[in-house]
Formats: C-alpha cells, sequence, structure tokens
C-alpha cells in the first residue's frame, strides 16, 4: 500500500481480524512455530544417535509419542524435522515470490517483446510438472537444505511472475502510474514505488499458498526418497520412513508426522483465503 | 510449439546437467578414458553443443525418445507399453472427478454459505491440504487393512488388458485420484458459479420466470465451464504428478513409475525422454482447453 491508501487498509485489517478461521490459522503458524523452535529447548532428546535398544516403542513415559526405527523420539523428532521442514517452506515462498514479483512486473511493465520472451520462458517452465524436475535433480545431485530450497524456488516463482504480470498489465494504463511517468518518474521508481506496492495483496496471498505448496512438495519429495538424508529430519521424510511400519500397527509413527503436516497447509491456506477475502471487498464479510 | 521447443532444450540442458558427464554416469567410475573417448565418439557427444542439440531435436522429430543403457530398450518402446496404463487411471479419474466436481460446485454456489457448502468446503480443503500419497496410504489402511474390502495393490499385468480384468484392484488406485482432483476442480467450479450467478443475464433468466433448473443448466453451468476449463487446463502438471505418486504407491506399471525407477538407477536418457513427453501433453492439455473454450463460448473463434 502506498502511503495516501493508508486510511483504506484498515477496513481491510479489521475485516482481517473478524475472519476467525484466518486468525485460527495464524495462531496455528505461531503454535507450530514454538513447538519447533522453542520446543527442544525444554523437552532434550538425542537426534543425532541411533539407538537400537529403543526402536519402535510405543508411547509411554518420557516418550509421549514413542520412538521411531532408529530409536529416536518421535515427538523430539518432530521438533527437529519441523525446524528444516519450516525453514525450507518459508524460504522457498520467500525466493520464489521475490523473483516471481520482479520478473513479472518488469515483463508486464516493459512490454512488447521482451514481455513476450519472459512470459514464454515462464510457459516453458510450467509445462514440465515440477515433481519431474525435482526427482530428476534430486537423483543427480545430493539434496542438502540449500539445494532444496534452491530447486523449490526454481519451480515456485512461475505463479507469482504470471499474477504479477496480470496486475500490472491492468496497473500500467491506470492515471497515477501515467502521472508519475508525465513527472519524470524513472522505470525503475515506476516499478519498485508503485507497480509492486500495489500488487501487494495478491503478492501476500500467493506467498501464503506458496508456503503450503512447498510444504506438499517437500512432503512428496521426502516420500520418494529424495528427501534430506538422516541424520536430518523433515516431517514429510518422518510420514514415509512410517508408513513402512503401517502393517505392523506402528501408528505412532505415521499418524503425528501426518497430522503435522496437514495442519501446517491448512494453516496457511486459512490465512491465505483471509488475507485475500479481507483485501477484496466483494468477499468481505459483512 | 514454441514451448515444445523450450521444454526440449530445458531437458538438453538438463542432461548436460550431470556432474562428469553422461558417459561416465552410464559407464561407470571405473571406466577408462580410452573407452569414455569411444562412448562420446559413438553417440556424438564430442560434437559442439549445438550441433549435439540439433540432433537431439532430429531424434525427437523422428519420435526417438532416447535409448536406455540401464535396461537395453529403447524408450519408445518402455512408454508404447506404459501410456495405455496411465490413459485409463488417470483418464478415469479425469472424467469422474469433473463428473463430482461440477455438479458439486454448482450445488455449493447455489447454496451458498449452508451447512452443504461448509461439508463440502471443508472437505475438500482437508484432502487439498493432504500429499496424495498420505490420502493414499489412509485409504489403504482403511478400506484394505482395516477392513479387508479391497486390494491394497494395483492389478499386476504389465498390458492394459490384464488391468481391466482386475477392476477390483482399481478402485482405490483411481479413488485416490478422483478425490485429489475433485477437491481441486470443486473449489475451480464453486468460486466460477457464485460469480456467474452474480451476472445480469442471470437475474434476467430468473426475472423471466425461467425456472431454476433450466437458468443453472443453460445460462449458470455452461458460463462458469468458461473458467473451470483454463483452470483444469493449467492444473495438468498437478493431474500428472499425483498420477506419479499413485503409480508409485499402488506399483502400477504405468509412466510415471517407470521415470521414478529410472530416476533410482540414474537411467538419465529414460528420465529425458519422458519429461520431454511429459512436457509436450501438458502442453497438448492447454491446447485442448483452448479448444474447449471455442466449443463452449461462441464468442471465441480461432481462425
Amino acid at each position: 500500500m502506498t502511503d495516501g491508501a493508508r486510511p483504506a487498509a484498515d477496513p481491510a485489517l479489521r475485516s482481517f481480524a473478524r475472519h476467525r478461521l484466518a486468525l485460527l490459522g495464524l495462531a496455528v503458524i505461531a503454535a507450530l512455530a514454538a513447538f519447533c523452535f522453542l520446543g527442544p529447548l525444554v523437552y532434550h532428546t538425542d537426534q543425532v544417535h541411533a539407538n537400537i535398544r529403543l526402536t519402535n516403542l510405543p508411547p509411554g513415559s518420557g516418550r509421549p509419542l514413542g520412538t521411531d526405527d532408529n530409536g529416536y523420539d518421535i515427538l523430539g523428532r518432530l521438533m527437529i524435522g519441523g525446524q528444516a521442514t519450516l525453514e525450507i517452506c518459508f524460504a522457498v515462498a520467500g525466493l520464489a515470490t521475490a523473483f516471481g514479483v520482479v520478473w513479472g512486473a518488469v515483463s508486464g511493465y516493459t512490454g512488447g517483446l521482451a514481455d513476450a520472451i519472459m512470459m514464454r520462458v515462464v510457459d516453458i517452465a510450467l509445462a514440465i510438472p515440477a515433481i519431474f524436475v525435482l526427482i530428476y535433480l534430486a537423483s543427480v545431485f545430493r539434496p542438502t537444505i540449500a539445494l532444496l530450497i534452491l530447486v523449490l524456488s526454481l519451480l515456485s516463482w512461475l505463479g507469482p511472475a504470471r499474477l504479477v504480470r496480470g496486475e500490472v498489465l491492468s496497473l500500467r494504463t491506470r492515471e497515477f502510474i501515467q502521472a508519475v511517468t508525465m513527472m519524470g518518474g524513472r522505470r525503475l521508481r515506476v516499478v519498485v514505488r508503485h507497480l509492486i506496492p500495489n500488487t501487494l495483496g495478491t503478492i501476500v496471498v500467493n506467498a501464503t499458498f506458496q508456503v503450503a505448496d512447498a510444504a506438499i512438495l517437500l512432503a512428496t519429495l521426502s516420500f520418494l526418497g529424495f528427501g534430506l538424508p538422516p541424520p536430518a529430519a523433515t516431517w514429510g521424510g518422518m510420514l514415509s520412513q512410517g508408513t513402512t511400519y503401517l502393517l505392523d500397527g506402528y501408528w505412532w509413527e505415521v499418524y503425528p508426522a501426518g497430522f503435522v503436516i496437514m495442519l501446517t497447509v491448512v494453516a496457511f491456506n486459512l490465512v491465505g483465503d483471509g488475507i485475500a477475502g479481507s483485501l477484496d471487498a466483494r468477499l468481505r464479510p459483512a | 510449439m514454441i514451448v515444445v521447443l523450450g521444454v526440449t532444450a530445458v531437458t538438453f540442458i538438463l542432461e548436460h546437467l550431470i556432474p562428469g558427464s553422461l558417459a561416465r554416469a552410464i559407464l561407470g567410475t571405473r571406466a577408462s578414458g580410452a573407452e569414455i573417448a569411444a562412448f562420446n565418439r559413438a553417440n556424438g557427444l564430442d560434437h559442439p553443443l549445438i550441433e549435439q542439440y540439433l540432433a537431439f531435436l532430429g531424434r525427437l522429430a523422428r519420435g526417438d525418445l532416447g535409448y536406455s543403457y540401464r535396461l537395453n530398450q529403447s524408450v519408445d518402446s518402455l512408454v508404447v507399453h506404459q501410456l495405455p496404463n496411465d490413459v485409463v487411471i488417470v483418464g478415469t479419474a479425469l472424467v469422474l472427478a469433473l463428473a463430482i466436481a461440477i455438479p458439486l460446485g454448482l450445488a455449493q454456489a447455489v447454496h451458498r454459505n449452508r451447512a452443504v457448502d461448509h461439508a463440502a468446503t471443508s472437505a475438500a480443503f482437508a484432502l487439498y491440504s493432504m500429499p496424495s500419497y498420505w490420502l493414499a496410504i489412509l485409504l489403504i489402511s482403511g478400506l484394505s487393512i482395516a477392513v479387508h474390502a479391497l486390494p491394497p495393490e494395483a492389478p499386476q499385468a504389465a498390458a492394459v488388458g490384464g488391468l481391466l480384468a482386475d477392476p477390483l484392484a482399481l478402485v482405490l488406485p483411481v479413488l485416490t485420484l478422483t478425490l485429489v482432483n475433485v477437491a481441486l476442480f470443486s473449489r475451480y467450479m464453486r468460486s466460477a458459479a457464485i460469480a456467474t450467478l452474480a451476472e445480469d443475464y442471470v437475474r434476467v433468466a430468473r426475472a423471466k420466470g425461467l425456472p431454476t433448473r433450466l437458468v443453472l443448466s443453460r445460462h449458470v453451468v455452461r458460463n462458469s465451464l468458461i473458467s473451470v476449463t483454463t483452470l483444469v487446463g493449467l492444473s495438468f502438471p498437478a493431474v500428472l504428478t499425483s498420477g506419479l505418486i499413485v503409480e508409485y504407491v499402488f506399483n502400477i506399471q504405468g509412466v510415471g513409475l517407470t521415470y521414478y525407477t529410472a530416476a533410482v538407477n540414474a537411467d538419465y536418457p529414460v528420465e529425458l525422454g519422458i519429461t520431454v513427453l511429459v512436457g509436450t501433453v501438458t502442453v497438448l492439455g492447454n491446447l485442448l482447453a483452448d479448444i474447449a473454450y471455442a466449443v463452449l463460448d461462441p464468442r471465441v473463434r480461432y481462425d
């Protein structure tokens, strides 16, 4: 929002505050982050050394959620797995959104041949389903947190790029943009100070959905065996490891990890829907 | 067309991203320099990159997707055997999903913010928030392990005839894919129908006394389908992705599973051949969506 639009932002904020599901989503995200990052300070477990005397134990005293097939405490592992998962998802959403926004804004504002070329690049990248490229790259390189962030971002900036370009195309012809150009504002200033701030609503909504999508992609990748190698953990990796014991009835190795993944994705989708609803006057609850 | 060409370029770049070289990856770490040089010469890998790319395009134009050194089989012959399996499973799921999602989304839009809508939205939300393999596993643990109602594995026949001979085993994979897609498509249909219901022509149709059933079938459905078609066309990569997951979970002999196996075995030619194929299918899907536009909307004409 530009400074002049300040009063207009308030109804949106108030509307968001009245959006109970979105607030719930926000609370869930805060709780999950606290659980993952503050939890290990209170609840100490060894998540590096495997202990074969403690494998596959059901929940009991001292191990509220039991242990997995390496003897790791599941509750503690959910915390450190959550750290990696949340870090990767947030980083991906941030990087992909930033890059996509700049790409889309430049493409839409410049127009002409540059726009045509930049958008064909997006079309080409969109034509190859992300999972295929992910599997390929993960099979060629050894996955690390940095690599996963980079690769997931490379595949996620396309959505924001398209969205922002669409918005910029319609904003470009509006009077206030033309006024800036006429007053001698340079192109960079138009894009950075006027076009991008005015698409902020779309961008923020999309970024929250990006986090949710990244969580699902990451979990899928881990399930297929291309996630972070042990002793590092992600929720997806825990879930996929746990599913091998489904027939043995070791439910504690399966359901908690599946639950936190779903919880994260639902929470971010709720927040995204809430922001979208409060920014769009037509969808605002009366 | 440009997009397909771009997909081939990306694939070509991916092939050359392999650390070391293709020859090293295929012949193994103990191959001698002379053997590598001989392999490169035999496969034209000693030519300049641009020449290699043109040769690659030439082979693709003749329908040659590459050759698997691990399986000693051409990628074409692999794909020809497996594609029908994918078409049956993914196709059935897609048709079922549309058949459920369109009426469901419409009903939700008509009864917006009532119990039906809330229930369906929550269900779609939950499904939408699950990785598709997690849904598949939940279905297996519920319907095959807890209740022995359905087999946990797809029919293991390699040919499509054998697949159809065991319809009971097809239920779970098709159900998984259908549910995933219903969640996606009913969301699209609901918002499209809500937008259409607010249009003036719908009010006019109501005002002139047209029964609700006819207003919905003649005006709302067709107009909402226009935007749904685009979204369905765009969700083709997502559909193929869940296809791969379902093939992996239920062990279906399809292109997705072959891709996965190739990735595990570092069988790069198979991976790249299938990537080109999948990219082309996606582009075709978008093209189909464009054609469907012209059918649905008389204002759209392609000259």
